[in-house]
């Protein structure tokens, strides 16, 4: 039986340009920069100077609170520099440069095969913190701040998200077929750190060689494999707990309020290395997919690499009209090839083709965005009341509560800018709520 | 025929003469006592709902000054005159203060921007699109939002896509400031017309990358400041409009023109003082 939720939509899925490629190690680079803004929530805190050695996999950055998350090196080198430098989110943050000298040696500890099995699950949380390790499905949340909820929040299912529903993107389903045991291994650590006993993983119909590699891997530890609708926004939090166990996450709610905790399987492999091997979080799996590249590609990647030399050897062709990081109906949209890879960024997507700039019309009441939404919003009123800047009527038709997934706009016939303006909505709320 | 006249004639002058007694008695016994202080100081203020004071509206604004302990001088737009009755209504002494004006802290010539940006046309949507289209990070973003909620239509964009003051038309009222998502423009009392026309915290190095016009952080104005007015904090000056005296050594000893003196243009279109900038 294929689950689902209520609304989404299904665009092309154009996951066939990559999905056959298997996951590549990229070169390592003689220069990485290391930003101390790859997660939600407080910059890190560099605790290296310029000029200090530093080792693989020693800390580079501590968390600079609880929301936050430490930053290691993927080289042994020395410490250029430490400025700020472009990158994902923004034009400037703070970086850690860091020369690559080529020795490739391990930091004292790093990459030693402990047995996790025989750790606390506070020892394991720890662990988890200092690795550095945030949800790498896009969102960056720092994975140890979810695995610690309220002791008044009974927790009853873990979930892993291998739905990658945004279309293009591959790096998930590479890493479920060719690494399996990585993220059942990883899954199940996140089950003994929360005490569960059932876990679920969503699958995607799209991937069904995913799907039974999940479902046999994990049998024998009670983990149960789900193949789910191919539909977007399936991968979004809230959907995958409505689809998987039925229960719907209260308005203003985080999935902890109906005993669930959702990790993205790329997360679950990083946190299998972190316990068991000891080694921290410095390198992803990243997509180089779209029309604008020659060959598309799986890459296995240091965290701070510059992406310009990557997309170089996919062959990027001139006149590329967009350039995306992360999905293309919720990835950012870059000015510049030259920013290193960053933790949250799942792909990147050369665009030329049905890239084209719209002009907004009226809304004409259609209601496509309000049968569509996923969240079951309003979306035509929201946007119609970010026209007017009345913000305060905006959080009454809970505009907080939107994913931000783009359905509706995705689905406007007059071609408006819904989910930017309930972005803008929501800025204003949360800055009014500060005062 | 006449009698029925006669009859519906006076069934509705009878009702007439009851509803207007009822009219009258309930007007009598469920009168609400208003303070005619607020209703005069109503009439004496601008009007315009700006908001600017904190409260909603002009009405509540009058109530809070008869009842609270409000000054009228919270009240940014009403003219000096309209003022002194509004105190002698409240029987207090008027502190004379001195009318503000906005300033736009940016000079950019042209927008240096990173990227095309296709989104909404709001200043504050744009930011959110990495972190805002422009090179400099501290600098317009020139797409109005500022002229938009200006309720005294007071701000204009120019077609070298920066707002304008119109200096007889803006009251202070800091709408504009407030919505403004570089924090580039402020309030600044209208006899000091000396002014950083630059909002930009980068370095000097990064600043003359991306502008003709932009504060290097260079720390000569601050020498030359005979009244130590001016202080130059993360590579951009500020005055300090407390202790400035107007006398326009910065002006002179700025590289780059990012100081600039609107006494000289006040009252003229400021293209023209921008004109008579470059001339210098």
């Amino acid at each position: 039986m294929v689950r689902t939720f209520r609304g989404g939509v299904h665009p092309h899925d154009s996951k066939d340009m990559s999905k056959d490629q298997p996951i590549k190690q990229a070169p390592t680079p003689d220069i990485v920069y290391l930003s101390l803004r790859q997660h939600l929530g407080a910059p890190s805190k560099a605790v290296v100077k310029v000029g200090d050695l530093v080792k693989k996999g020693q800390i580079v950055a501590e968390p600079g609170g609880f929301v936050s998350s430490a930053v290691h090196s993927p080289v042994s080198g020395k410490v250029k520099e430490i400025k700020p430098h472009p990158h994902m989110m923004g034009p400037l943050a703070d970086a850690v440069v860091v020369e690559n000298d080529g020795k490739d040696e391990w930091f004292e500890g790093c990459n030693v095969a402990t047995n996790w099995e025989s750790m606390t699950p506070e020892q394991l949380k720890e662990k988890i913190r200092m690795s550095g390790i945030v949800g790498l499905g896009g969102a960056t949340f720092p994975t140890h701040v979810k695995l610690s909820p309220p002791p008044e929040k009974k927790i009853d299912s873990a979930i892993l998200n291998g739905v990658e529903c945004e279309p293009y993107l591959t790096a998930d389903y590479r890493l479920m077929i060719e690494q399996p045991d990585r993220v059942v291994e990883g899954f199940r650590i996140i089950m003994k750190v929360l005490g569960v006993s059932k876990g679920y993983i969503g699958v995607e119909a799209n991937k069904p060689d995913a799907y039974i590699i999940m479902k046999e891997k994990g049998a024998k530890y009670g983990i149960e494999a789900v193949m789910l609708k191919v539909k977007y926004p399936q991968g979004a939090e809230k959907q995958l707990i409505s689809a998987i166990l039925g229960r719907e996450v209260p308005s203003g709610g985080l999935p902890m309020d109906v005993g669930c905790v959702v990790q993205n399987v790329g997360t679950a492999a990083a946190i299998y290395d972190a316990c068991a091997k000891n080694i921290p979080l410095l390198t992803r799996i990243m997509t180089v997919s779209g029309d604008g590249v020659s060959h598309t590609a799986n890459y296995n990647i240091v965290l701070g690499q510059m992406l310009g030399p990557i997309l170089k050897e996919c062959g990027l062709k001139d006149g590329i009209r967009k350039l995306v990081f992360g999905g293309p109906m919720m990835g950012l949209a870059e000015p510049s090839e030259n920013i290193p890879l960053a933790k949250g960024n799942s792909g990147v997507l050369a665009l030329i083709a049905g890239v084209e700039k719209y002009e907004p019309r009226m809304c004409i009441r259609c209601s496509r965005c309000i049968d569509h939404c996923p969240m079951g919003l309003n979306p035509s009123v929201l946007s119609l009341l970010s026209d007017i800047s009345d913000f305060t009527s905006m959080e009454k038709h809970h505009a907080m509560d939107c994913i931000e997934c783009g359905v509706c706009t995705y689905m406007c016939p007059s071609r408006r800018m819904i989910v930017q303006q309930i972005k803008l909505g929501k800025q204003r709320i949360l800055a009014s709520r500060k005062k | 025929m006449l009698t029925t006249v006669i009859i519906s004639l006076s069934i509705l002058g009878v009702l007439g003469v009851l509803f207007g007694l009822g009219l009258a008695y309930a007007s009598k016994k469920f009168s609400v006592e208003t303070d005619p202080r607020v209703d005069r100081i109503c009439e004496l203020l601008p009007n315009a709902n700006c908001g600017a004071c904190g409260f909603a509206g002009c009405n509540a604004f009058a109530e809070q000054l008869v009842h609270g302990s409000l000054d009228v001088n919270t009240c940014k737009v009403c003219a000096s005159e309209a003022k002194s009755v509004i105190s002698s209504v409240l029987g207090k002494e008027l502190v004379n203060q001195e009318r503000e004006i906005a300033v736009i802290h940016c000079m950019r010539e042209t927008i240096p921007a990173r990227f095309e940006y296709n989104g909404i046309q709001d200043c504050r949507s744009a930011l959110l699109v990495n972190g805002g289209f422009t090179t400099c990070q501290y600098g317009c973003l020139g797409l109005g939002t500022c002229a938009t909620v200006c309720p005294f239509e007071a701000l204009y964009m120019g077609e070298d896509g920066l707002p304008h003051v119109v200096d007889e038309k803006c009251t202070g009222c800091g709408n504009c400031a407030k919505v403004c998502p570089r924090g580039m423009i402020t309030i600044a009392p209208m006899s000091r017309d000396v002014h950083i026309l630059c909002n930009s915290k980068h370095d000097g190095k990064y600043t003359i990358g991306c502008c003709n016009h932009g504060c290097i952080g260079c720390k000569r104005c601050e020498k030359a400041c005979p009244a130590g007015a001016i202080a130059v904090k993360d590579f951009l000056a500020c005055i300090d409009y407390t202790k400035c005296v107007v006398c326009g050594a910065c002006v002179d000893v700025c590289p780059t023109g990012a100081i600039g003196d609107y006494s000289l243009f006040r009252g003229k279109q400021s293209a023209k003082w921008r004109s008579g900038l470059a001339a210098k």
